[in-house]
């Protein structure tokens, strides 16, 4: 992030807008990909005529950038018209997408419409992986030939490389995959639970000698001995900082109208189908909820030694039943890089640990007949 | 001089200022609020002197010449970086290739 995008960020924030937002126009999917958290039923998706009232909405309180996501946007028949109207409200645009969609047409009309980047989902530069974990045979190659057209345009596409336990000896290849496309490549060893609360899908994640391979990796971390640094305690600074841009100068829009603080953080504050855009963004009971707390107030993680280091999402936390406590995914994240357990992991550990059979209990020593003793308790 | 907002920017106004990225390398501008003032006056069919004349002479304790030498200046600025289109003659149709539009 450029500094003056951070500075314009921070500024965003003292102003109380609403600085990026990422609206899904579809939960419709053309892959049915074995980690994904959506529901691709279509539940009665916002109409063309609702989106461009709430992307007028959208560009009078503030939205600088503006994502596209699903689901599969190019399902949308009416993405184009969409895309249009946002780029008439001077929107910088990012789109997000599995690509299989565009070929060379499509790649000219999105670099004439101006769009800033695009966002595309690859999980192995092998096909027998990626279209394993899509269950669309061919999607591998359909995406690298959009890539390629949407190279040719001179526009910005960045492949986006989600890591489970399937795919994780594949990132190496995929770097490479981007390198030779002049993609830009990012990765994210995250998986995430379904919006619904089912957290099965959990069970891909990559484990936890993965990440610590991950983590010292110099090629994707840096200088791995600084990064795998024991953290230093939270300060008072840190213990008074937010959390993440969530609900403070971001938010999220499903199909539906409903308006979350991020597309990880569940927690509806509202549906732009009843009520103005801006005011949910300013009146919503649960966004201030989200906007008062600080790390001080998250039970457990402000005693954490990974306090003030932690990538803690609020949303997982969330999902995992309370927004001020603690996101476990982090949590290992954060042993896996330096080897020490968090507060939670250590609680979780204790909660987990058998009940003792046997407990050796030292009684304190009693004066008169009986000098000291030990005593066995069932 | 003719001036147009190129429509391959993305833009807003964030407090006092115009947040401004380029289309073409994604570069971030921020603009003063006189430079605001021009670059939201320029729609192509209205001359620059008249821009100065009618904007930003009414708004700021600025003498006319002086005025105008700075919005020429700024004007070919933002042709440089692909924010703004520059022509001699008014420029009806903003996406037509002209000077400021790589």
């Amino acid at each position: 992030m450029s500094a003056l995008l951070r500075e314009m960020g921070e500024r965003a924030l003292r102003l109380g807008v609403p600085f990026s937002a990422q609206l899904d126009l579809t939960y419709r999917c053309n892959e049915q990909c074995v980690h994904c958290y959506l529901d691709h039923d279509d539940h009665g998706e916002m109409t063309t005529a609702e989106i461009k009232n709430l992307l007028k909405e959208m560009a009078e309180a503030g939205v600088f950038i503006l994502t596209f996501s699903g689901g599969e946007i190019f399902l949308r028949k009416d993405f184009f018209e969409i895309l249009e109207c946002a780029r008439s409200l001077t929107f910088c645009i990012k789109l997000k997408t599995n690509a299989v969609l565009i070929r060379e047409a499509q790649a000219a009309r999105l670099r004439d419409l101006g769009v800033q980047s695009v966002q595309i989902s690859i999980y192995s530069h092998r096909p027998e992986v990626h279209d394993a974990i899509t269950k669309v045979k061919g999607s591998l190659r359909r995406s690298i030939d959009a890539i390629r057209f949407l190279k040719s345009q001179g526009l910005k596409v960045i492949m986006a490389n989600v890591l489970m336990a399937g795919n994780m000896q594949d990132y190496h290849g995929v770097r490479a995959l981007a390198e030779e496309l002049g993609a830009e490549y990012t990765l994210d060893p995250t998986i995430t639970p379904m919006m619904d609360g089912d957290r099965s899908i959990l069970d891909l994640n990559a484990g936890e000698s993965a990440l610590r391979e991950l983590f010292r990796d110099e090629m994707f971390v840096g200088n791995a001995e600084e990064f795998c640094a024991p953290p230093p305690p939270p300060d008072a600074e840190s213990l008074s900082s937010l959390p993440c841009s969530a609900g403070h100068t971001a938010c999220y829009i499903s199909p539906y109208g409903e308006f979350y603080p991020c597309v990880q953080f569940p927690l509806s504050c509202g549906n732009v189908r009843q009520q103005r855009f801006i005011d949910i963004w300013r009146d919503s009971e649960q966004l201030k909820e989200v906007r008062s707390i600080r790390l001080k107030d998250l039970s457990g993680c402000s005693q954490c030694a990974h306090g003030s280091t932690c990538t803690r999402c609020p949303g997982l936390a969330f999902m995992e039943g309370n927004m001020r406590g603690p996101s476990t995914a982090d949590c290992e994240k954060s042993f896996a890089r330096t080897g020490i357990p968090s507060v939670n992991l250590l609680a979780k550990k204790e909660k987990a640990a058998p009940p003792r059979l046997v407990q050796i209990q030292l009684v304190p020593a009693i004066t008169g007949n009986r000098l000291s003793g030990m005593s066995a308790v069932a | 001089m003719y001036v147009a907002r190129s429509p391959r920017i993305a833009a807003r106004m964030l407090g006092e200022e115009m947040l401004v990225m380029s289309g073409h390398d994604s570069t971030l501008f921020t603009l003063n609020p006189t430079a605001t003032i021009l670059w939201q006056a320029a729609d192509g069919a209205t001359p620059l002197d008249e821009i100065v004349e009618r904007r930003i002479c009414t708004e700021f304790e600025v003498k006319p010449e002086d005025a105008m030498r700075d919005a020429e200046e700024l004007a070919e600025n933002l042709a440089k970086h692909g924010i703004l289109l520059i022509s001699e003659q008014p420029i009806v149709k903003p996406d037509a290739p002209v000077r400021g539009q790589r």
